[in-house]
Formats: structure tokens, sequence, C-alpha cells
């Protein structure tokens, strides 16, 4: 039995279905993410496991009993609130011990609990602030001790790192991680920014339009997503849209209008349409003056294309290119600089082959 | 420097106005009034002795001015009707705040919390009633409240009495009347801060352990506090020194300030006594302005 388990679950306001039909469980001691774009009913699946939102139909099931008409005060369940929500009149002490306050803890046990918190977020010496007088970055800790003072069975957090600048929010990210670790906490974060979900979760449920289309890990999700939707959603792709011209041993050849035909490893489930999309992720596209000579030192089928570089994008890290086909069709690699210093970059102009094995690309339903 | 120089004019012009404003609206008139209520009644016009005529020469401003004494103001202390009138006008002044925030929270809370298309309507009903003259709204109640007014017709006619009541002159009356005209002016500043509280700190409240009664009570009640004030203040200061309600709508065994002063104004015609009780009532709202400048600001800092 998991921690939690979601039994279709459905919320509707008005006639804006916002979360339909969903099932999910959730095992204890996990970092799990809720993915999807503004609009895909993560924050109301998150509001109603918090009890702000009752749902219409469903169950919500927390270590086997349905929590989904308990009211919010009710709940062994805690959340840290995108803008914080601090109480803006009282400290920070105040602020961390106002749940412990409620639970009715004994006032030498409030004091244990609010100093372990306060050092835990690393903020000792704050403890007689206000709000007002914190930075963001701060603030940001008082909420996430808040949330956590009270020991619950599941802590949400929605968008918790989204009012931080990157620095800050990419040091947040691993200490939020550390934590969760150390206390073996349940921790379900709602964001829309994928880096950010792929860093901290163990898995990640992605949501679009009220339902959950995959629930993977980070790697399964962008190595095998399970559909082009998902695959445009997560990360960059280049999608070559065609038709299943032939099929042995496992290997498919598509033939495509805008790269030709190509070769692609199927993966299993095998697709059963015969409209497909092939789909490489840029940085599996690699560029070459000349197109590699056989497949015998490979040990596999190669795709090559032949064609010009338009754009050229040094980003620190990676050099991304956009190279146009002889048809007219983009094609983006991404190639990591592994030297400083470069003398066979590649410039716009200069005619390159952009080739990739077919292990490599994905055969994804239109 | 250069922004300096660019806003230097503009800015401190700006800056200066609101005193100015004071210097002239309310300084000088104040001295005025101070120098009258140090200055002696006289049948004379102007009803009072001396009168500074700086056309006749220091030598005669220095006399003037050596008559000036604060017998007024001793007046004052040892009679009896002015410490009752202060007395009475304080102790109207607390009960009707005390009253009007108790009817006035409720009202603010609900409009807040009302759908964002409903506040509108219910703003505009609480403004509502501004539209027609103030004198006209409390002689439509001198209407109803009379004896054979609207009010005793109701209760005669529901049996719940069987003679008519007596509610005009009457205290009950009175407070009737100011609870009536000051609404708005505790409903607005109360509603503007509950309207402006952010709607997570109760989630987060509530998520926290409160109950809804607890979360009021813990979040939202403090959190309005500045609105309190602020809505307070502006109904005790006029109130304590209202003069029409009271007049036309309680009884004339006691008198507020306002009424005394209205009194030894025009129908005794002792402008000094009236200056001397007006400077008095000024002061006396002092303390409380003070205080609640002092409160604001202690918010302001976060109360360190």
């Amino acid at each position: 039995m998991p921690l939690l388990r979601i039994e279709g679950v459905a919320k509707s306001f008005g006639n804006f279905r916002a979360v339909d039909q969903l099932s999910l469980d959730i095992r204890a001691g996990e970092f799990f993410a809720l993915l999807g774009p503004s609009g895909c009913g993560k924050t109301t699946l998150l509001r109603m496991l918090a009890g702000f939102e009752t749902p219409d139909e469903g169950r919500i099931l927390l270590g086997g009993s349905d929590i989904a008409q308990v009211l919010p005060h009710e709940r062994p369940v805690n959340m840290m609130f995108q803008n914080y929500a601090l109480f803006p009149h009282l400290s920070v002490r105040d602020n961390i011990a106002f749940g412990l306050r409620r639970a009715g803890m004994a006032r030498k046990d409030i004091a244990t609990r609010v100093a372990e918190m306060l050092a835990l977020v690393k903020l000792e010496g704050l403890e007689k602030r206000k709000p007002d007088q914190l930075s963001g970055g701060q603030r940001q800790r008082v909420a996430l001790a808040r949330s956590l003072a009270r020991r619950p069975q599941v802590l949400l957090l929605d968008e918790p790192l989204a009012a931080l600048d990157k620095k800050l929010r990419e040091s947040t990210q691993g200490e939020l991680m550390e934590l969760q670790r150390r206390l073996g906490m349940t921790f379900i974060i709602v964001t829309h920014d994928q880096e950010e979900a792929m860093t901290m979760a163990g898995r990640i449920g992605v949501m679009d339009a009220g339902r959950l289309v995959q629930v993977a890990t980070p790697r399964n999700l962008y190595e095998a997503p399970a559909s082009r939707w998902i695959a445009e959603f997560v990360g960059d792709i280049n999608l070559f849209n065609g038709q299943v011209a032939a099929r042995e041993n496992g290997r498919l050849t598509v033939s495509t209008a805008e790269a030709g035909p190509l070769a692609v490893s199927e993966l299993w489930p095998p697709v059963t349409k015969e409209l497909v999309s092939v789909a490489i992720r840029p940085e599996k596209v690699k560029l070459s003056r000349r197109a590699p000579a056989s497949d015998a030192g490979l040990s596999q089928t190669i795709n090559r294309l032949a064609g010009v570089v338009t754009d050229v994008n040094y980003l620190g890290g990676v050099t991304s290119y956009r190279v146009k086909l002889e048809t007219g069709a983009m094609v983006r690699s991404s190639m990591a600089n592994t030297a400083r210093l470069d003398v066979d970059a590649y410039l716009a102009g200069q005619r390159v082959v952009a080739w990739f094995t077919a292990d490599d690309c994905l055969v994804l339903e239109q | 420097m250069s922004a300096r120089r660019i806003f230097a004019r503009p800015a401190r012009l700006a800056a200066i106005a609101p005193y100015l404003w004071m210097v002239l609206f309310f300084l000088v008139p104040f001295g005025f009034v101070l120098k009258i209520s140090l200055s002696q009644t006289a049948i004379a016009q102007p009803p009072y002795t001396p009168v500074f005529d700086f056309a006749e020469g220091r030598a005669a401003l220095a006399l003037a001015f050596s008559q000036l004494s604060f017998d007024n103001f001793r007046l004052l202390l040892q009679d009896n009707l002015y410490i009752l009138s202060y007395l009475r006008s304080l102790v109207v002044a607390v009960t009707s705040t005390v009253i009007l925030l108790l009817i006035g929270y409720p009202i603010a809370y609900g409009m807040a919390r009302l759908p964002q298309r409903w506040q509108g309507v219910a703003m505009m009903l609480v403004i509502v009633p501004f539209w027609t003259s103030f004198l006209i709204r409390i002689y439509a109640w001198i209407n109803i409240l009379q004896h054979d007014g609207l009010l005793n017709r109701i209760l005669l006619a529901l049996h719940i009495v069987s003679t008519p009541v007596v509610w005009l002159s009457t205290d009950s009356a009175m407070y009737l009347g100011i609870v009536y005209s000051y609404l708005p002016f505790m409903i607005l500043p109360l509603y503007a801060t509950l309207s402006k509280m952010d709607a997570s700190l109760l989630e987060a409240a509530g998520d926290l352990g409160s109950s809804p009664r607890q979360a009021f009570w813990l979040v939202t009640f403090p959190l309005s506090l500045p609105g309190v004030g602020a809505g307070a203040l502006l109904c005790f200061i006029p109130i304590v020194g209202e003069f029409v309600i009271p007049d036309l709508l309680a009884g004339s065994n006691s008198l507020m300030i306002g009424q005394t002063l209205w009194l030894e104004f025009f129908t005794n015609k002792d402008w000094p006594v009236a200056s001397a009780a007006a400077v008095a009532l000024l002061l006396l709202l002092v303390p409380p302005l003070v205080l609640y400048d002092r409160l604001q600001r202690r918010q302001l800092e976060g109360g360190r």
C-alpha cells in the first residue's frame, strides 16, 4: 500500500475541468514532482491534497484512510506556498511556532523544535525578525521551516523556488534534496520548470489538461517520452513526420518528407499506427565535415543528413547549431564544448553532415 | 547632482505645499482663536477686548498684549458645566466608536469576502446615503422617531407596545443618529485593509492547524488593526466635537462640548470663553492622535 493513493479524482470549476479522473500512487519517502504547463491542473491537484479544494469525484487515501473531505487544519499534511504566505505580523520564531501552538505542543517542546528548525534551514539568529526584514531567500527558508515544523506525513511544495534568482534556486534545489533525504519525508512538488523537476524528483508526473500523461523517472521521461507532446514539452527535440516503410528485426524504416528515409530502432511496445514521428534529441545529433565512412565501426545503422549550418549559439558548456537540410527542414544539434580551444568549431554557412544512430531515435505516434 | 538639480524646484514646492496649506488654513485661524481665548468679553464689535491694532504703535500693542490672560481657561476648569460637557463628549465618542466597530467590522468583513463583482455594488450601497444632505437624513430620523412617527406606528400596529414609546430626545436616539451617520467612515477604512488581505495567509493558517475561527483571531484581526485604528479615529475625533446630532436627537439635560461651545458663542455672545473651550477641545484630541501615530509608526518599523 503506498503512502498516498489518489483514486479517480476529478475537480471542475464551472465548465472547466481542472483535474480529470486522475489516479496516482506515491510511496513513503519519495520526492515526487508534478510537472506541467500552467493551467494543466497540477496546482489544483496539490490544493486538493492540502484540503483547500474538495474533489468532485474520487478518493484521496493517506495511509489507507480517505482524506478527500477532511478540512485542511485536520490533515497531517503541510504545504509550502508559492508566495510563502508568511504571517507579516509575526516574527520568524512565531511563524515557525504557529503550527506547533495549534497542535497544543508544550511550550518547552515548541522552543526546542523551533530551534531545531532554524538550525535545519540555517537561520539561527534571525528568530526575532519580521518577514519584511528578510531577503527573498531567507523568507523561502522560513516558509520551509514553518511547513516542516509539524513533521507532516507529506510536504506539499507549490513552486517553492519560483521567486528566487537562478543561482539561489540551484543551491536551494540541492538543499531541498538533502533535507528530504535526511528527514526521510515524502515531498510532492509542483513546478512548471522541467529542469527543476528533473534535478530534484525521483519520479515525475507530467500533467496536461487535467490528466496525468506520464509518470516516470527523469531519465525515462527524457529518453522515452510516452507521446509526442511530452517529448516536445520536456527538453528540446527534432521531429520528422513520416510513414513506416519497412519493418524488420526490430528496426523500422520511416520515410519522411523532410529528411528522407530514417532508420529507427523500435521500442517496446511497438508502434501500431503507420503515421509516425521520428524524434531525436539535439545532443544526440552529431555534426561532422564529412559523413562517417561506414557503419562497420559503429555496429549499427547511422542516419546521415547533409546540410548547411545557419545559426551557431555558443552557450558556454554547449554550443547549439541549426542546420538547414536540402529539403528546407531544420535540424538542431548541440555539442559539448569539451576543449577550451576548439579549432574545429563549425561556422555559419559551412556545409556539414548531421548524423545520428538508429538507437538514438524515438518513434512516436503522431 | 544633475538629478538633484532637475528635481529640486518642483520637488521642494511639492514638499512645502502641505505645510503652506496647514499654516494658512489651520495655524493662522488657530492663532486667532487662541488670541480670542486669552481675551475678555466686551459689549463691542468685535465682542472682546483687547483688540490688536497694529496702526497704534508698539506701546499700544504691548499694553494690549499685557491684558491677555488665562482667566477663560481657569473658568473652564472651575465651572462644572464645561468639565461635564467634555466628559460627556468623551463618553459619547468612545461608546459610539465601540458600537460603530461592532457593527462596521462584520459589514466590512462581509464586503471584503463578497465575489469581486459584488464588492463594487456593496461599496456603492455604503456610500449612497451621502448623496442626500446629512441634515435631511437627520430630520428623517426625527420623523421616524417622533411620538406619532413611523417606528411607533409600526410597533403599535404589531402590538409590540400598547402606548407610543418616547424615542426622540433620548440618548438612544442620539447614538442611533451618530452610528447611522458615521458608519461609512468606519466601514471604508476597515474594508480597505480587509480586502487587501492575502487569502493565502488564511490558507496557511488553516494548513498549520487553525480552525477558521482561530485563523480569524490569529491572522485576519491582527492584520486589520491599522484599519480598525484608522476607522476608530476617523469616527472618534469628529464625534467628540459633534453638535448637530446631539442637538437634534438628544435631550437637553446634558450637553456635549460642541453644544456648549455653540451656546457660549451664539447665545451668550461670549467669544473668549467659546474660543477657550475650542482650544481645550483641540488639546483634548491631541493625545489620541499622537498615540495612533506612534502605533502606526511602530507597525511600519516592524515592531522590533
